[in-house]
């Protein structure tokens, strides 16, 4: 039995929108492991400053992306999804902990003025960016390595705890660095920051050698602990790899030679995360869970996989306008989070001083009487109806 | 009924952690949830004024009201993914038996929740650098989303209420209709009524808010428009409400009628069905409650003599529990939506002869607990129709002992849930508190000196299509009669 079309179609979308969220949700989480290093308070200020400015308007549209791979998983996968979220209860149940703290740590911190404060609600924000992408990886590491049972009975904690689904862990969090990092050299460059521009070009540098040894390492061990993936990881899928490589390579490259191309720079960089999202997507089918459960026995009923289809095409009409309005914006600098309110307060204190406008006259007589006519009215009717026989079953 | 048979022989799991969890993450989450799906509106309202009448009041308090918009959306956006998470962690039964069903209104809603999400950004953000028309309108998507998306999650409810659209074979889902899943007999019902309950929570919150600032002798025009934009959008909405409840009730009575026996004590099937007001089930009798005789068979079928079907009908095993707990949530949630009717009806009786704000203290404060009022009849809607759903997490097809997790953390992620959000209970609350007291404080002279880093230029106020703010020294406020 192989694969019905619209399963492999819902399946494309669902990697494209996971390697969206890493793009744009692990840029967010990789913000705030840089405010976690920046240093003291001091320090730390005008790097903590420029990734808050960035991330503030965008990350609860970034954060949309994690919303619809739950739903689509649900909806297309019912089986697998329900066997993940049985057997990885624990890597599961850590991460969206993270993303409760790191949320309510964004939410809290603009308004919290006294420095322990925004010293607590800022280490709580930047200790749960680690934490979430960490169990994100160990999550998918588990399931590439096929070690989610396709009916687990309980937590299985050697799945997500296999050295490969570690290494993964340690690689999201690594990527999320990294791909953070490149964007904000460039946020710090457009707003004019030199200084900022190099301190993230260097930490860019260095996450991306990091994340390119991470990747290494865990395809390493995948060829011992998931010959099938590691196999068409290296056969089918060696193009996606090659092309990561090749574009990580030219990113470092780039920021070696100080070129900061908006475009280029960025695009660079999310091609080389990109396409290990991909490949990985490619190396794993046809199977959900590899060997053990593959895409035709996981799949929905195929109306549910056409609906899905419909809701992305939706998607793409509706929210790809939307979310590049937002950013138009965004990156003209037309969405500022500090404002004042001192104009307004200054006009209304003076408006209140002015004799104020003469009220609208109240009813005159005739409408009351015509008022409490229509009320009796109505309320007559409604007494009748209440109690006529005609109603009767 | 062989789903009923089937049913049985599965082995059960103590649900009762899980259910926990479920119940207090979606209690605390559906509040802040009302505030993503009406809070825009009432502070576009306002910003409308604002912009139309170049009335400075109420531009001040719609920006205000964004900013402690941000922080409640933020926290809600947070509390609703845990809820998206919990349909796994704690419901792999449901979700891999019934998942491709449930999942197109959640999918549906994942798209409004993006356009939610998308322009709560431009709309926060924008207040500044945005022409006042092109910021106004960015508000629109966020009012139209919050609706629609609502909608959506809402009807995904209605589905475990009222399972519609799919075929089952051999306990396998074999086909689905994602339409007739979505517009399942429930929804135009449960997705009209919790959107009315968003509005009035959001608006009756809010006036509440600033009922307590004129109860204190802050009656300034802020104050008095603060009040009267949210009050005047819940209080509209009001009796729309209590029309919807009695519609509701019938409905339930015809579609699940042992969870309207549960609402009403109708222990057994029969006609001249008293309704109990009030009172505690123990053992079959019910103590301290006020019965009107037939009158449950009125509201049910216009007649005394309407047969109304209690929950004898069904076993023992398929009846909900804690009939008591139902009952009272239902009484409690109708009282309450006739006590804001009525507040609403007073003061649209007083606008319409007068028009005028009533100010006294009389109508102020039971104004001031109208919103807690509104949150805990919500609160006990919900409590109504899930625990009156129960033992069933879908209706006549699926237990919730089936469909509970067997990973064995859940006692202690309850725990962790039940911490957290005590924690940001206090803080979604804290907050607001917070900035309105910071509000108080400042005299414009301070803040301007307090936005150095990245304030716009003096020159962008004219952003709010005011006159520049003339430097005329605070005059006391006044207290002119009208709005």
């Amino acid at each position: 039995m192989s694969a019905s079309a619209e399963a492999i179609a819902v399946a494309a979308i669902l990697i494209v929108v996971m390697a969206a969220y890493a793009l744009f949700g692990g840029a967010d989480f990789g913000g705030g492991i840089w405010d976690l290093l920046a240093g003291s308070a001091e320090r730390g200020m005008a790097p903590r400053e420029l990734i808050d400015e960035s991330i503030t308007p965008v990350w609860e549209g970034n954060h949309v992306w994690l919303v619809f791979i739950l739903v689509l998983t649900w909806t297309a996968f019912p089986p697998a999804f329900a066997a993940i979220f049985t057997a990885l209860f624990v890597p599961l149940a850590l991460s969206v902990l993270g993303i409760v703290l790191r949320g309510a740590g964004f939410a809290f911190r603009h308004t919290a003025q006294r420095l322990h404060m925004r010293q607590l609600t800022g280490a709580v924000f930047a200790a749960a960016s680690l934490i979430t992408p960490f169990f994100m990886g160990t999550v998918v590491g588990a399931i590439a390595t096929g070690r989610v049972p396709v009916h687990p009975v309980g937590n299985v904690l050697a799945a997500w705890t296999s050295p490969t689904a570690l290494f993964t862990g340690f690689l999201f969090v690594a990527a999320c660095a990294y791909i953070s990092a490149v964007y904000l050299v460039l946020e710090a460059r457009r707003r004019g920051h030199q200084d900022l521009t190099r301190y993230f070009a260097l930490r860019a540098t260095a996450a991306g050698v990091i994340t390119g040894a991470l990747a290494g390492g865990t395809l390493a061990e995948l060829s011992t602990s998931s010959p099938y993936v590691y196999g068409r990881l290296t056969g089918i899928a060696l193009p996606l790899v090659a092309v990561s490589i090749a574009a990580g390579i030219a990113v470092l490259g780039m920021l070696w030679l100080r070129w900061y191309h908006a475009v280029f720079l960025r695009a660079t960089a999310a091609i080389a995360v990109a396409t290990v999202v991909w490949g990985w997507g490619l190396a794993q089918y046809p199977y959900l869970f590899p060997t053990s459960l593959p895409l035709a026995a996981g799949s929905a009923p195929t109306a549910a996989l056409v609906a899905e289809f419909v809701v992305a095409g939706l998607a793409v009409l509706l929210v790809a306008p939307a979310f590049a309005f937002l950013y138009y914006l965004q990156q003209r600098g037309r969405l500022t989070a500090a404002d004042t309110d001192a104009d307004l307060r200054l006009a209304a204190r003076l408006e209140q001083t002015r004799p104020t406008q003469p009220a609208a006259a109240p009813a005159s007589t005739g409408t009351r009487i015509t008022t409490a006519l229509v009320l009796a009215m109505i309320a007559i009717r409604a007494i009748r109806d209440v109690f006529s026989p005609s109603h009767r079953r | 009924m062989d789903a009923l048979t089937h049913v049985l022989a599965v082995n059960a799991v103590n649900p009762v952690p899980a259910r926990s969890q479920m119940g207090s993450s979606l209690g605390f989450h559906i509040i802040l949830a009302c505030f993503g799906i009406a809070f825009a509106a009432i502070t576009m309202i306002a910003e409308w004024i604002g912009i139309r009448r170049g009335d400075a009041v109420a531009l001040l308090l719609a920006r205000r009201w964004s900013k402690v918009m941000a922080v409640l959306v933020a926290v809600g956006a947070v509390s609703g993914t845990v809820l998206s998470y919990e349909m796994g962690l704690l419901w792999p039964g449901l979700m891999g038996r019934f998942g491709a069903a449930i999942g197109f209104p959640f999918s549906m809603e994942g798209i409004f929740f993006f356009l939610e999400a998308i322009f709560v950004g431009v709309y926060l953000y924008g207040w500044q650098r945005l022409p006042p028309w092109v910021h106004w309108w960015s508000g629109m998507p966020i009012v139209v989303a919050g609706i629609l998306g609502a909608t959506s999650v809402v009807a995904a409810n209605s589905w475990m209420n009222s399972p519609a659209g799919y075929t089952l074979s051999h306990g396998k889902l074999t086909s689905v209709d994602p339409v007739s899943v979505f517009f399942n007999p429930s929804t135009p019902y449960e997705t009209t009524h919790m959107v009315l309950a968003a509005y009035m929570v959001t608006g009756f919150v809010i006036a509440g808010v600033y009922a307590v600032g004129l109860l204190r002798g802050r009656r300034d025009r802020y104050h008095r428009l603060g009040f009267a934009i949210p009050f005047a959008v819940a209080g509209i909405l009001a009796p729309l409400q209590v029309l919807m409840g009695d519609i509701i009730a019938r409905f339930i009575a015809n579609n699940q009628p042992i969870k309207f026996a549960a609402m009403e004590y109708v222990t057994t099937t029969s006609r001249n069905v008293p309704e109990w007001i009030g009172g505690i089930f123990i053992n079959g009798k019910v103590y301290f409650g006020a019965a009107i005789p037939s009158f449950n068979s009125i509201l049910v079928g216009f007649s005394p003599h309407t047969k109304v079907i209690g929950w004898d009908s069904v076993p023992a095993a398929y009846r909900p529990p804690l009939v008591t707990l139902i009952h009272l949530s239902f009484d409690l949630m109708v009282g309450i939506g006739f006590f804001l009717f009525a507040l609403a009806a007073w003061q649209g009786w007083w606008w319409w002869f007068h028009r005028r704000l009533l100010l006294t203290p009389w109508f102020l404060v039971p104004s001031a607990v109208s919103g807690v009022a509104a949150i805990a009849a919500m609160e006990a809607g919900w409590i109504v129709t899930e625990v009156g759903r129960q033992p069933w997490i879908v209706y006549r097809v699926l237990l919730v002992s089936q469909a509970v997790t067997s990973s064995g953390g859940v006692p202690i992620t309850l725990g962790v849930i039940l911490v957290l959000y005590a924690i940001l209970t206090v803080v979604s609350i804290g907050v607001p508190m917070v900035m309105s007291r910071r509000w108080r404080q400042e005299t414009p002279a301070e803040e301007d000196a307090e936005q150095v880093p990245y304030g716009p230029s003096p020159a962008t106020a004219s952003a709010t299509g005011l006159p520049p703010p003339p430097t005329v020294p605070r005059a006391s406020p006044g207290e002119p009669k009208s709005l």
